[in-house]
């Protein structure tokens, strides 16, 4: 990026004045516009979880985070978020490896840097194997796209009239507010027949197909930020690695830059977290 | 033009300039080396301006020109139109009698590109693109933007999106003809109309090629004039350019994002059958299985940008005629501060007025009434402004040249469009006069002529600076003439129409008798369309004959301003300054102060004299 810039020698004078030859938050450009593109950023996924509100409240039922996602790689069955807890921890503690690694960099410590981004870029990595683990489960095993959300939510109780061969029963009861996978038998969705406590036979039917767009859209926007991250964070590795910015003595700034990004694709999956996980 | 003076600009920069060691870096230039580094892809803010401003005319004379054509229709309806079928094929159909007549698919068409064109390559990329880029560096005492090679990137995603956009005009099924506001499902069921498939595609795509440009530009824009201000020059001594551009900057750092966001949801919805902004439509009687979304998600999400878009269009438009009717009145801006603080007042207002777009759709009355409310606050800080303007002009040495008359015209223009905002922020008036020609009237003046006012100001105030020669003056009061009496002659007559109820997009009224007492005006606004149009065309030939033709700037400052870039030489380098770079001393407003016609910035404060304002 050096080579294209040709004002950026003044950084030194009046650092942190407002009154010319200088920068006020005594940042360089370059992580001023990095805290900018996030700002922007920011507003694009708040678009989009302003959508995923008004679209999910405007509907008469909406599948429980705990059922959907309540299994595991190695055939875990009914662990609420359990795995999913486990990509987020992954994907946290790779923001503390990030923070490692800016730290080396403000101490000039090449070493140091790769080791800690090594870390980081393992954590992302990480996260995306087991995006790409749920994602799969998800549409492999549990049949949801974006137009076909499987995962429903009764609105009244009752009792089941016949069994799915996996987790109901013909005489289960149930509440309102519990959700139900309808599963596929033979390439076919096979609803199940109940009968609600008013005596009024009915069968299964599926949920808002909103969620399964919605979950797809959005964390997928989030995968895609997080893969580019990853790219990133190879591509500056090396550059550490290669000397390049032992050479600028600016500790290590394109380490921070990449930093900040990582830090707010992490704060962003925890609003994503949220609203698809928790509530 | 310029005064005697007293002092010599080059010894001031000399003694009391900033050394960045520029010049010990860059020997050579490595950047400008041959012409494709120095005419197409250059890094140089000065070329990309004038790259922007060249684009902005292309699009400028496309989108006019689709005015012209469907003010034709409007105008003469039963006029043979067989003889442009040579330029739009078969969009012209001919009877067997010969009588060509313009398709109604296209009319929409026409109407769609012609706001998309206008508001955001026109408006948007050529106003504040050219002049953010001309202008930040050179008036803050900058050797260039903070990332010239983003910079580029910028003009080139935005030549991208302009390249797809060309291209739709050339597909069998047209280009997009739902709106230049996009909405579903016009815009998402490929099935709704002939535009709705490849058009709105390439639609779409060429729109997010352009928020990247934008941010790219803006983000650069921000931090240039954060980071990158000249020893001395504090944010009290900014020209008011400069404090337009960097809250228009920031205002569409803010709201492009959103814009990306409704568009991505609309090409899942056509692309993958999602249905987020879907419900309950039919096609041939037949209910789709397209259900759960809102069509008013997409209205919210595209008015959050496109609110503030309106500002992003006139915010530069007033900065640069703040700058031109005070170096052109003689005087000091009237209110330098109150400006400020009301451009700073608009741009929050601008993001919490979004929904009085949507008063007729489906809006909850209460929540109307939030939105009544801040809109109409607006008209505090408009007409504060408008106020500073006058008072500035009032009194003053006024030198009517084409930059100057252009500032009151958009004074003018402001005002007359500003008062019927009025009418339409208020939701229960909105009721009758929504999608009538009453809103026509209503943003083509305050924010299509005003703009485009504000950006010939800057266009002849600085075109001796970008090409180092004048436009014709003779020929440029003409195109000034020409174009504000011809505007109010299209735009005034309306408001009438729209009072009585005429509504907008109509192919054709034929079937509605009470509007046929408007036909004759309707003829009267298409011929005046077509007269402004002429003197566009002056204009066009005005710019590109003067670049090559025009009288030679022989002095650097030639207005006789203040502003740094009139230190630069007459036809500045790469890195704008030879030595170093001018520090500052004063505000930008010096205009008559103790007896002395100007006194430019780099000017020392004189032992106990006071700066500013």
């Amino acid at each position: 990026m050096s080579a294209d810039s040709v004002a950026h020698d003044t950084v030194e004078h009046g650092e942190g004045s407002w009154d010319g030859a200088g920068s006020p938050f005594k940042a360089s450009y370059g992580k001023l516009m990095m805290w900018y593109f996030l700002l922007s950023d920011a507003f694009t996924f708040a678009g989009f979880l302003i959508a995923y509100g008004a679209i999910r409240f405007s509907m008469p039922t909406w599948p429980v985070p705990d059922f959907v996602f309540s299994t595991t790689p190695f055939g875990g069955h009914g662990l609420p978020l359990i795995f999913v807890t486990f990509m987020s921890f992954l994907l946290i503690i790779s923001s503390v490896t990030m923070v490692r690694g800016v730290q080396e960099g403000h101490a000039e410590n090449k070493n140091g840097v790769v080791f800690w981004m090594f870390l980081t870029i393992i954590g992302g990595a990480g996260f995306l194997g087991c995006q790409a683990w749920e994602w799969n489960n998800l549409i492999r095993t549990e049949h949801m796209s974006v137009t076909v959300n499987p995962f429903g939510t009764h609105i009244e109780s009752g009792e089941y009239l016949e069994g799915d061969g996996h987790d109901i029963k013909a005489g289960d009861t149930f509440v309102a507010g519990d959700s139900y996978l309808i599963h596929q038998h033979d390439g076919h969705f096979a609803p199940l027949k109940y009968k609600t406590d008013a005596g009024v036979e009915k069968q299964q039917e599926f949920g808002p197909k909103s969620f399964g767009a919605l979950f797809f859209f959005i964390t997928g926007f989030h995968g895609f930020h997080v893969l580019s991250g990853v790219a990133f964070l190879i591509i500056i590795m090396l550059n550490v690695a290669s000397g390049l910015y032992e050479k600028r003595k600016n500790g290590y700034e394109m380490v921070e830059k990449i930093g900040l990004y990582w830090h707010f694709v992490d704060l962003v999956w925890v609003f994503v977290f949220l609203v698809f996980y928790l509530l | 033009m310029a005064e005697v003076t007293t002092y010599n600009e080059e010894v001031l920069i000399e003694e009391h300039g900033y050394d960045d060691h520029f010049h010990d870096h860059h020997h050579g230039d490595k950047y400008q080396s041959n012409f494709i580094t120095h005419y197409i892809f250059s890094m140089d803010h000065k070329v990309i301006a004038k790259q922007f401003l060249i684009t902005g005319i292309f699009w400028g004379i496309i989108g006019a020109a689709m005015s012209i054509v469907f003010r034709l229709q409007l105008g003469f309806p039963e006029e043979n139109m067989a003889w442009i079928k040579p330029i739009l094929g078969k969009w012209i159909v001919v009877n067997q009698d010969g009588i060509g007549t313009l398709a109604p698919d296209f009319y929409y068409a026409l109407v769609t590109m012609h706001g998309t064109i206008l508001v955001f390559f026109v408006l948007t990329a050529g106003l504040s693109g050219t002049f953010s880029n001309l202008l930040i560096p050179l008036q803050i005492g900058a050797r260039d933007m903070a990332s010239p090679l983003l910079n580029m990137m910028s003009y080139w995603f935005f030549f991208l999106s302009g390249s797809l956009m060309f291209a739709s005009l050339f597909l069998s099924t047209g280009p997009f003809s739902g709106g230049w506001t996009a909405y579903p499902p016009l815009s998402v069921l490929p099935a709704a109309s002939s535009g709705s498939g490849a058009g709105m595609t390439l639609w779409a795509t060429s729109l997010i090629f352009f928020v990247v440009s934008v941010l790219l530009g803006g983000i650069n824009y921000i931090t240039t004039v954060l980071n990158l201000r000249t020893k001395g020059m504090t944010m009290w001594r900014l020209p008011l350019t400069i404090w337009a551009f960097f809250i228009t900057a920031i205002i569409g750092l803010l709201s492009f994002p959103v814009l990306i966001s409704a568009l991505l949801l609309t090409v899942f919805d056509r692309e993958l059958g999602t249905s987020f902004f879907l419900s309950d439509i039919y096609i041939g009687g037949e209910a789709l299985d397209r259900v759960g979304g809102s069509p008013i998600l997409f209205q919210h999400l595209f008015w959050f940008l496109g609110h503030p878009e309106v500002y992003i269009i006139i915010l530069p438009a007033m900065g640069l005629v703040s700058e031109v009717l005070s170096v052109h009145a003689r005087k000091p801006i009237f209110g330098y501060k109150a400006m400020v603080y009301s451009i700073l007042a608009i741009a929050f207002l601008s993001f919490i007025v979004w929904a009085h777009h949507m008063f007729m759709s489906g809006v909850n009355p209460f929540i109307a009434n939030f939105f009544v409310i801040f809109t109409l606050i607006i008209a505090v800080p408009s007409a504060v402004k408008v106020f500073n303007w006058i008072a500035t002009l009032y009194g003053g040495n006024i030198r009517f040249n084409s930059a100057s008359l252009y500032s009151i015209g958009f004074v003018s223009m402001f005002i007359s469009g500003g008062l019927t905002g009025i009418f339409l922020g208020n939701s229960a008036i909105d009721i009758q006069m929504h999608d009538t020609y009453f809103v026509v009237a209503h943003f083509h003046i305050v924010m299509g002529i005003a703009a485009f006012f504000g950006m010939f100001a800057g266009i002849y105030h600085w075109f001796p600076k970008m090409f180092g020669r004048f436009m014709n003056e003779t020929l440029g009061r003409l195109h000034f003439w020409g174009t504000i009496i011809s505007a109010y002659m299209i735009f005034w007559p309306m408001h009438y129409m729209g009072m009585a109820g005429v509504p907008r997009r109509y192919y054709s009224f034929e079937a509605f008798d009470a509007f046929s007492h408007f036909d004759e005006m309707n003829k009267f606004i298409t011929v005046f369309a077509i007269i402004s149009f002429a003197f566009q065309i002056l204009f066009v030939i005005n710019f590109f004959y003067s670049i090559w033709k025009g009288k030679v700037v022989t002095t650097k400052n030639p207005w006789g301003a203040n502003t740094l870039e009139w230190t630069t030489p007459i036809n500045a380098g790469h890195g704008n300054w030879p030595g170093r770079i001018p520090s500052v001393n004063r505000w930008a407003y010096d205009y008559g102060k103790d007896g002395v016609e100007f006194t430019p910035q780099i000017v020392p404060l004189k032992e106990g004299e006071v700066d500013g304002h």
